[in-house]
């Protein structure tokens, strides 16, 4: 049929896609080997691809070398779900209001919200950091946090919003039409029916806190015991006797937690976050 | 739940006059968020554009209306910086779209272990940038990074090379990592569009005995356009922006060959503590933006025109 591959095709799309996931996989392999190499040989010359020393007694040792190991993935995960959870607050209000309702200025507004899209932290940094210093919130996990949500907002807005369109309009309306309140029809019929599609908006805005955090940690908090997981490895990247093959062993634990959520709920949320592209 | 019932003979629209107005329910459900990104985005923002007709550090704040920008349009630096954002930004998004496409045509492929592969591509999306370049870091040491490694084990260079270390291997290094975490994303919404096409387009050129290549430029290719001008576009700002990459690597180094104007305005602002300075910059970054996102709409609605998507 049309799908079928001659024996050629076949060979010629797994050696390319090899290729592709080499790439792709190239520096986590790297990491993962480098934190199996005892120190002393990290830095011989000339380069080994292997040797029999190898041993996972980094992943023991880090949490000696790093006392603050432990408190930097707490740390990112704790700022990470607390930014998720604020975002949210303000995203299902808005994107319920944007998938149903007609009010005034409301694609004016909304381009606004998108618009919020094409800025990144790094351009504001300074009256950023003067309007978090009026509000006494530098050197708390709040500098962390705050940014975080308002850069967050549109892009939560913006996929709730396609997936509320999609839940059938008839269920509210019956709703309303038994005298239920608005209030009441947001919270008792469309959020329950919702669930799906907040899970999704969920997760993609805890990994975009997750990824988020090293600019704003770096620059609006210099209290060590609150930096979250990638600012606590950068520091010790500038160190002397930087103990690499612990910070990459450090690194690899740090993903972890991420990467196992993402694991579990990859079908969805990639179901989810491209259902904008795909045509119905 | 009695006066529930009671009411039940009315109509929708009965029901809406008595309970809250729409256009001010909207609002209420509007407003906080709208409240949150006026605070934390767009009154930074208008600060930015005061600061930026000042003369600001530390000790203070003196207005000096142009200057910051003349400044600028007078210095050979800076127009260096932006001809090499805009390399840095074209190189990228162009290697960024194209592997997505790529990636994105062997994932879809109908071929055993698929569902695998497409899981394998996405860690470098999820994981914090910051961590991913640490990983990248690695790779591009010399000593004991396998790139050099490798390179020495085939005899291509001799000794250990530092790729970080000059002009040209430091900026295209940093535009390898760059195509590495842009990567996925583009491939999976690439992936998403091509599931999107109808089968029937396909089966009928197919009958007609249109071959793979064919099928692929006259059927894929033109029913994915909007995805790939709406990528084109997302890529082309977050490469513009990125920061961190470039950062964690280089810091804009070796003697600024990765500077492009966001670490640019990074180093002037909160390395130099050139406050005005840094805050010209930004509104310049700023307009270019929004430049960008016009010429965008501006195509996206010609594409869609002429391709007939909604």
């Amino acid at each position: 049929m049309m799908d079928r591959y001659t024996k050629l095709q076949m060979i010629g799309i797994y050696a390319a896609l090899a290729v592709f996931l080499t790439f792709i996989l190239l520096p986590f392999f790297e990491m993962f080997m480098a934190s199996l190499r005892p120190l002393e040989h990290l830095f011989r010359s000339p380069y080994q691809f292997w040797s029999d020393d190898f041993s996972f007694q980094a992943y023991k040792d880090m949490w000696v070398t790093v006392p603050l190991l432990g408190r930097y993935i707490f740390n990112s995960i704790f700022i990470a779900s607390a930014v998720t959870s604020i975002t949210m607050v303000f995203v299902v209000p808005a994107a319920y209001a944007y998938a149903r309702l007609d009010f005034p200025f409301k694609s004016m507004s909304l381009a606004i919200f998108l618009g919020v899209n094409m800025f990144t932290g790094a351009v504001l940094l300074i009256p950023l950091y003067r309007v978090l210093r009026t509000m006494g919130l530098l050197n708390t996990y709040w500098a962390m946090i705050v940014p975080g949500v308002a850069f967050l907002i549109p892009t939560g807005i913006w996929l709730l919003r396609s997936y509320l369109e999609k839940i059938p309009r008839e269920l509210e309306e019956a709703a309303f039409v038994d005298g239920a309140s608005r209030i009441y029809t947001l919270r008792r019929v469309v959020l329950p029916l919702a669930v799906p599609g907040l899970i999704v908006v969920g997760v993609a805005v805890f990994i975009g806190a997750y990824a988020q955090q090293f600019l704003f940690a770096i620059t609006f908090n210099q209290t060590r015991e609150l930096q979250p997981l990638p600012a606590g490895l950068y520091e010790f990247i500038g160190y002397q006797s930087v103990t690499w093959n612990e910070m990459m062993a450090a690194a690899l634990v740090g993903v972890l937690p991420v990467m196992v959520i993402f694991l579990f709920l990859q079908k969805y949320l990639v179901a989810g976050l491209t259902a904008g592209a795909v045509k119905e | 739940m009695a006066e529930l019932s009671a009411q039940a003979s009315q109509t929708a629209t009965e029901v809406r006059s008595r309970t809250l107005s729409e256009g001010l329910f909207g609002w209420l459900l509007v407003g906080p968020a709208m409240l949150f990104i006026a605070v934390i985005v767009a009154w930074p923002l208008a600060e930015t554009i005061r600061l930026s007709f000042m003369e600001a550090g530390l000790g203070g704040e003196k207005f000096v209306g142009l200057e910051n920008y003349q400044d600028l349009a007078d210095s050979r630096k800076f127009h260096q910086t932006i001809v090499r954002t805009f390399y840095w930004m074209f190189l990228s998004v162009s290697l960024k779209l194209l592997l997505g496409l790529i990636g994105a045509v062997l994932l879809n492929a109908a071929i055993p272990g698929r569902a695998l592969f497409r899981v394998l591509v996405m860690p470098p999306w999820v994981i914090p940038i910051a961590i991913g370049c640490i990983g990248w870091l690695w790779l591009y040491n010399g000593y004991f990074g396998v790139l050099s490694g490798v390179l020495m084990k085939l005899g291509i260079i001799d000794g250990p090379f530092e790729f970080l270390a000059y002009k040209t291997s430091a900026f295209y290094s940093a535009i390898v990592t760059d195509v590495w975490v842009g990567t996925p994303m583009v491939t999976l919404f690439f992936l998403a569009a091509m599931q999107g096409v109808s089968r029937d387009l396909y089966e009928a050129a197919w009958v007609d005995g249109a071959g793979r290549w064919y099928r692929f430029r006259r059927i894929t290719i033109p029913q994915i356009m909007p995805v790939i001008v709406s990528m084109a576009l997302l890529s082309a700002i977050w490469t513009f922006n990125s920061f961190e990459i470039i950062w964690i690597l280089t810091e804009g180094g070796p003697r600024s060959a990765t500077t492009t104007l966001i670490v640019d305005t990074y180093k002037v602002a909160i390395g130099n503590y050139k406050f005005g300075e840094g805050a010209a910059r930004a509104v310049i970054i700023v307009f270019l933006l929004a430049v960008f996102s016009l010429i965008y709409l501006f195509f996206l609605n010609k594409i869609n025109k002429r391709y007939g998507v909604k």
